[in-house]
């Protein structure tokens, strides 16, 4: 177990590494960040912004500074905002995971207990009904089901506000936009799981030797189908995450995604890799508790 | 045949009838299910409005008329027999708009699936094959893709590359790879000590002919269904990209950027934003029925 663990820490500074590259290559896949930033200076200008962000350099060597200065925090000023990009980025951070986390919790909440069901009751209406509802949910852009809710609870009944953060009925429309994307694969995964292991030998005995129906399922079944739940639910972290770039744009809501998304329409590239950095690191680091969970939770692998 | 048979099995069927039978039996089972076959119609309909699209859309989808602006479907009050769908905020057909737009998103949607194909497919392979420092290399390659919210790093690349046609299908391509990296590498280590790529090695097959011939075939099904699935997950992140401003970059409609056009009138013209995303919601859903059943009939596991 002691090496497993040792291995997925190589394994996340590995990644770690990787996700660096890949921000990193973010300014200079065009081969020219200067004309990135600046579409339309002249040459001059360019010339003497290319020699003072050290442009000029070979390409290893500016990397080789930019993991130098990501390890200390510092992604370079934004453009627009006039400050350094980190903290631009981390004040904003909160929002976005309240925004995360919330609509994960539903959804565990909503695809838990029905999957659960649906798995049970194999073939009944609410099985068909939730089948129905899994295909509608992943086949739905979400920021149109996001507009959608706005033009039925905020448009029409005036229940709640179009957009904006603030108080708690602001949270309720996005929250249920990402509820919408979240949901589906984690139900379909819940009933597909149950599935699997409801009819194994060991959940037989338990309901033969008298062991009532719903210990059986909370107890017995569950326990086993928790596994692979646990594994895709971190993935979905990841998905939300990208999700909620959407919900906040749609909903104005000033959160890191919607802060990214302003900026890659001023050329602000700072902002752009300090927030991609930053999602990435937080998915990475969901990830690796999830993989340690994991490894807790497995008897297979805990007890060797 | 059933386990209580006693007749010894007299009759070997060829291998190609065994095939025969195989595809038919999926044939069969694809064809009974009504879903699908609904999802098949929808994606027909869909594809003929792109292909022809300037024959059957009424009305050139970037015409503007002041006079014409915000009409309303034609059942609703006010609308107008010669515009179904009613007109945006400068007069443009929305029905004519929706009917070109589906051009872009099925070019795309197909398109990024190939270079996902293309490069997940390579590296699955050769992962798989060659096991050892190139494995651990490409898995780690993986492993840092899946770290991004996939609508993240697209937007970030296309955004930094520039926005266009090309850039799009590039970026969805090479951010949606890694699965069939994933499930043919695993295809490749469980069939690779199998007895008849030992027996082809031993008829002195090359590492070349040994991947393309004989284990490259065998990952088809699986390969197929993904690649339906993602072309339905790439349309929707195409309309994503486009909604939030990072599209084509040229004035031909399409879906998202109807949307985030009409986002901005949801409270005076309901019809603006909600007529493309239904075209998306019906077009991803027919993809998505078609690639379920595809799944249930292609795979033996599957009762």
């Amino acid at each position: 177990m002691l090496t497993l663990i040792v291995r997925r820490v190589l394994r996340l500074v590995v990644v770690l590494a990787g996700v660096s590259v890949v921000t990193f290559a973010i300014l200079h896949v065009s081969g020219d960040p200067v004309s990135l930033m600046m579409p339309e200076a002249p040459e001059a200008d360019r010339a003497v912004l290319r020699q003072a962000m050290g442009f000029n350099e070979p390409l290893p060597v500016q990397f080789v500074r930019f993991l130098g200065n990501t390890a200390r925090g510092n992604f370079g000023n934004s453009f627009f905002h006039r400050a350094p990009a980190l903290p631009l980025v981390l004040e904003r951070m909160p929002t976005t995971l309240l925004l995360t986390v919330l609509a994960m919790g539903l959804s565990l909440c909503i695809a838990v207990p029905i999957g659960i069901l649906t798995a049970v009751r194999r073939n009944s209406v609410l099985d068909h009904g939730a089948t129905l509802v899994v295909f509608l949910g992943t086949s739905m852009p979400s920021f149109w089901t996001g507009i959608m809710l706005i033009l039925l609870f905020a448009v029409q009944l005036r229940l709640l506000p179009v957009s904006g953060w603030e108080g708690w009925a602001a949270l309720v429309l996005p929250t249920l936009t990402l509820v919408t994307v979240g949901t589906p694969l984690l139900l379909r995964i819940v009933r597909s799981s149950m599935l699997e292991v409801i009819n194994l030998d060991y959940v037989r005995t338990a309901r033969a030797k008298g062991v009532s129906e719903w210990i059986v399922i909370c107890h017995h079944a569950l326990v086993n189908a928790a596994l692979p739940l646990v594994t895709v639910a971190g993935l979905q972290f990841g998905l939300l995450l990208g999700g909620a770039i959407i919900t906040e744009t749609v909903f104005a809501v000033p959160g890191v995604g919607r802060l990214i998304v302003g900026a890659i329409r001023q050329l602000d590239f700072p902002i752009v890799q300090a927030g991609v950095f930053l999602l990435a690191l937080i998915v990475v680091l969901v990830n690796f508790a999830v993989d340690l969970l994991y490894i807790y939770l497995n008897p297979q692998i805990r007890v060797r | 045949m059933s386990i209580g048979t006693l007749a010894p099995p007299t009759v070997t069927l060829h291998e190609g009838a065994a095939r025969d039978a195989e595809s038919s039996r999926s044939w069969r089972k694809l064809v009974r299910n009504p879903a699908a076959i609904a999802g098949a119609v929808i994606l027909l309909v869909v594809i003929g409005a792109a292909v022809f699209a300037p024959y059957v859309a009424p009305h050139d989808p970037t015409r503007q008329s002041l006079i014409r602006r915000f009409t309303p479907p034609v059942w609703a009050h006010g609308g107008n027999t010669a515009y179904l769908l009613g007109t945006d905020q400068v007069g443009r057909d929305i029905l004519s708009r929706i009917i070109h737009g589906a051009r872009v998103s099925l070019v795309v949607g197909i398109a990024a699936v190939l270079v996902s194909l293309t490069v997940g497919v390579t590296l699955g392979l050769l992962s798989g094959f060659l096991h050892g420092r190139v494995d651990t290399g490409i898995m780690t390659v993986v492993d840092v893709t899946l770290s991004f919210p996939q609508l993240l790093l697209a937007l970030a690349f296309v955004a930094a590359l520039g926005p266009s046609l090309g850039t799009i299908i590039v970026v969805l391509g090479l951010t949606g790879w890694e699965r069939y990296t994933r499930v043919v590498r695993a295809e490749v280590l469980a069939l690779r000590e199998k007895d008849f790529v030992e027996a082809a090695r031993a008829m002195g097959a090359g590492p070349t002919r040994l991947l393309l011939r004989h284990l490259l075939p065998n990952t088809f099904s699986s390969i197929i269904v993904m690649s339906t699935l993602q072309v339905a997950q790439a349309i929707l992140a195409e309309a994503a990209l486009s909604f939030l401003g990072v599209g084509t970059g040229s004035a031909y409609p399409t879906w998202g950027q109807m949307i985030a056009l009409g986002r901005d009138f949801v409270s005076v013209a309901w019809w603006l934003p909600t007529f493309p995303g239904l075209a998306i919601l019906l077009t991803v859903l027919a993809i998505n029925l078609v690639g379920d059943r595809l799944r249930d009939a292609l795979d033996p596991r599957v009762g």
